[in-house]
């Protein structure tokens, strides 16, 4: 095809392009690109199965998207603060980012929490920083989302004890936890204990959800954190997947029905700066799960087999060079997700390679999306490049190349076994290396980075600095609470926890005890610490 | 120098609760590729720890990866250890680090900072100018 352009018009044709993931593109697609495709099989109208074009008959239409920072930083005051300022910019769903101690389960005044207190997100140790965090925020109207997964139990129990003290039933919750601990193993890292303990974690916490939270997503299959590790856009849909039919295998070998807690599972992928393939990935995302879900685990319920996924434009691709150009890379990546069909979004801020954003920057990012969806119009018509030659043929591709990851992971022995030989951390840090390469060796533009350089500029953007005295004063708070509560009453909680534990009952009702004694999270978490003990991850690189 | 005459030797570590390793990985990588001596710490180092394994290893350079906002806290930890220890290995950093930050870490001792997006060969002539200059003063002194 490209041969005869040029002989056709003389003219140059740029050679091999290809997409991010290595999925070679045409100069130009033809309906014989899609001629297997057939419509009512592969695509259907939106709403209806495989959900190719949007799980829901009227998309955007009916409802935008949720519009949801990823916030926090320093005390639970102070994030607190930052939610009422978004939500009143027009914010429509909340996002905890916690901070790295509470990540990795350790009070604010353990050792090796030291100099990380409140930097990276928010400081939690115990309910009563939870009912800080939430003060003044209705729990039963707005949506809140807590990306938080080794110690999910003891934030999502935190939340719950919150809405009882307020008298709101858990029914009335609707929200997200992320509580998917296998990426961890892959991509993020923030891990505490052995992958086994932690997928029985995992469980407990759908079962319980399902059960006394049913508005709740009890997990977030996550790829995000592939893509910012590394991954391609095919390995991120592919591992993703796999993880999420792992939970289903996990929750119904826990026994569960599969149409009891399959319409709770929700999903997160990044949106990445590849236009149209980033599109195909959400698309053929909702169409694979579908068909899994229908055909491997036989789900009865339409909700059973909808894919739900929040996204968040790619934080890997911002640029420390020229930050002002982050601006304008959010606004196409957060575009992609719109026109992919999601169903709540992060948008970055533009100062995000230096510091977590100032109030001013994540206005701009809140911005963004609601340009896109007040001005663009794109929210306006369902799925709008549905029968594009191009997006539909890369959305089949993706789909077969999600199909061979899935054989091989297969063939490996599944994924606890390719988690814990590092099949796929070798496979996305050899992406990271292809993609670093590249872009060293100009095959790959990043304006303002590889082109358009401006070595000598002085990069002078306000940052927000987290004040140094909120470890103090969290140290100060956490013992005032320790010589409040009742003491005899925590041990005690710890201790049932402690054999329910090492039995297979479900942990939640007695994490909520804990926490509904104001044990705090490092404790909660030592008691696991003890039981399942801890994971060390093999260097390798 | 190390034993290996005029390789570089460098450790890159991960100090803090950070998980983030896509950079450090990268950056080993690229340095083994010029020639360097390179060892990897792995995820959730202390500072204690990494000043002891620098040591031990006798190397150049320590290059840490910081990407959650305790870089300051950890470099001054680090820098403290090294003098204590009459230590000359020569420390510098990357990850997400404000501009406003990176006179503080001067100050501390650290070499450089090196921003996301930073060409792996920047990093490479930066090891091979550190090493060149600690050979300097010997050479100076034979004068």
């Amino acid at each position: 095809m490209k041969d005869e352009i040029k002989t056709l018009k003389g003219e140059e044709v740029k050679e091999e392009c290809s997409t991010l993931s290595g999925i070679p593109l045409k100069p130009f697609y033809t309906p014989a690109d899609i001629a297997c495709l057939d419509y009512m099989r592969d695509l259907g109208l939106p709403g209806q199965y495989p959900y190719t074009r949007g799980i829901h008959e009227s998309m955007y239409l009916a409802r935008l998207w949720t519009m949801r920072l990823f916030s926090g930083f320093g005390t639970a005051a102070q994030t607190n603060k930052r939610f009422r300022f978004l939500l009143e910019e027009g914010e429509t769903g909340l996002s905890v980012a916690f901070d790295m101690p509470t990540i990795m389960g350790y009070d604010s005044d353990h050792p090796r929490a030291r100099g990380e207190v409140g930097l990276c997100g928010v400081a939690i140790d115990s309910l009563e920083d939870m009912e800080i965090l939430f003060q003044n925020i209705a729990l039963d109207q707005v949506t809140t989302s807590m990306t938080i997964n080794a110690p999910a139990s003891v934030l999502f129990a935190m939340y719950l004890v919150v809405a009882e003290k307020r008298g709101i039933p858990f029914d009335k919750l609707h929200g997200t936890i992320q509580n998917d601990i296998l990426k961890e193993y892959i991509a993020q890292k923030s891990f505490i204990f052995p992958p086994k303990p932690s997928l029985r974690l995992v469980t407990d916490i759908i079962a319980y959800s399902t059960r006394h939270v049913p508005k709740w997503n009890p997990v977030s299959v996550s790829g995000y954190h592939m893509r910012e590790a590394g991954a391609t856009a095919v390995q991120e849909l592919a591992f993703t997947l796999a993880d999420g039919f792992t939970y289903v295998e996990a929750t119904m070998e826990a026994g569960l029905d599969i149409d009891e807690f399959a319409p709770r599972i929700s999903f997160f992928f990044n949106s990445h700066s590849d236009f149209f393939e980033e599109i195909a990935k959400f698309r053929a995302a909702r169409r694979i799960w579908a068909r899994e879900m229908k055909e491997r685990y036989k789900a009865k319920r339409p909700e059973s087999v909808w894919l739900r996924f929040h996204t968040q434009t790619a934080g890997c691709t911002l640029t420390a060079q020229q930050p002002e150009n982050n601006i304008v890379r959010v606004a196409f990546q957060a575009l992609q997700a719109v026109l992919g069909g999601t169903q709540s979004l992060h948008t970055n801020s533009m100062d995000e390679t230096f510091a977590l954003p100032s109030e001013k920057a994540a206005t701009l990012a809140l911005r963004t999306q609601q340009i896109i969806a007040y001005e663009t119009g794109v929210a306006n018509t369902i799925d709008p490049l549905a029968g594009s030659y191009l997006v539909e043929s890369l959305t089949n591709r993706m789909e077969e190349e999600a199909n061979k990851h899935f054989q091989e992971i297969g063939q490996r022995g599944g994924m606890l076994r390719c988690i814990e030989e590092g099949y796929f951390q070798k496979e996305i840090i050899q992406s990271a290396r292809r993609y670093q390469e590249a872009l060293e060796r100009k095959e790959r533009i990043i304006v303002g980075l590889n082109k358009y350089e401006h070595p000598e500029e002085k990069v002078i953007i306000p940052t927000l600095k987290v004040d140094p005295s909120v470890e103090k004063e969290q140290i100060r708070r956490l013992k005032s609470l320790k010589a409040r509560r009742d003491n005899r009453k925590v041990e005690e909680s710890l201790g049932t926890l402690r054999e329910a534990s090492r039995g297979r009952e479900n942990v939640m009702p007695y994490v909520l005890d804990c926490v509904r004694n104001y044990a705090t999270l490092g404790e909660i978490i030592n008691v696991w610490r003890e039981v399942f003990g801890q994971y060390r991850e093999p260097v390798m690189y | 120098m190390s034993v290996m005459g005029n390789r570089p030797k460098v450790l890159i570590a991960k100090v803090g609760l950070d998980g983030h390793d896509r950079g450090v990985k990268v950056v080993v990588k690229a340095l083994e590729e010029a020639g360097f001596e390179v060892y990897y710490s792995g995820l959730h180092q202390t500072p204690e720890a990494v000043v002891d394994k620098a040591l031990e290893l006798n190397v150049d350079l320590l290059g840490v990866s910081t990407l959650c906002g305790a870089h300051l806290t950890i470099f001054s930890a680090i820098s403290k250890l090294l003098r204590q220890k009459g230590s000359r290995v020569k420390l510098f950093g990357g990850g997400i680090i404000p501009e406003a930050d990176k006179k503080a870490l001067r100050r501390m001792g650290v070499e450089r900072i090196f921003s996301p997006g930073t060409p792996l060969r920047e990093i490479v002539d930066f090891i091979r100018s550190i090493c060149k200059e600690k050979r300097l003063p010997k050479i100076t002194a034979q004068k």
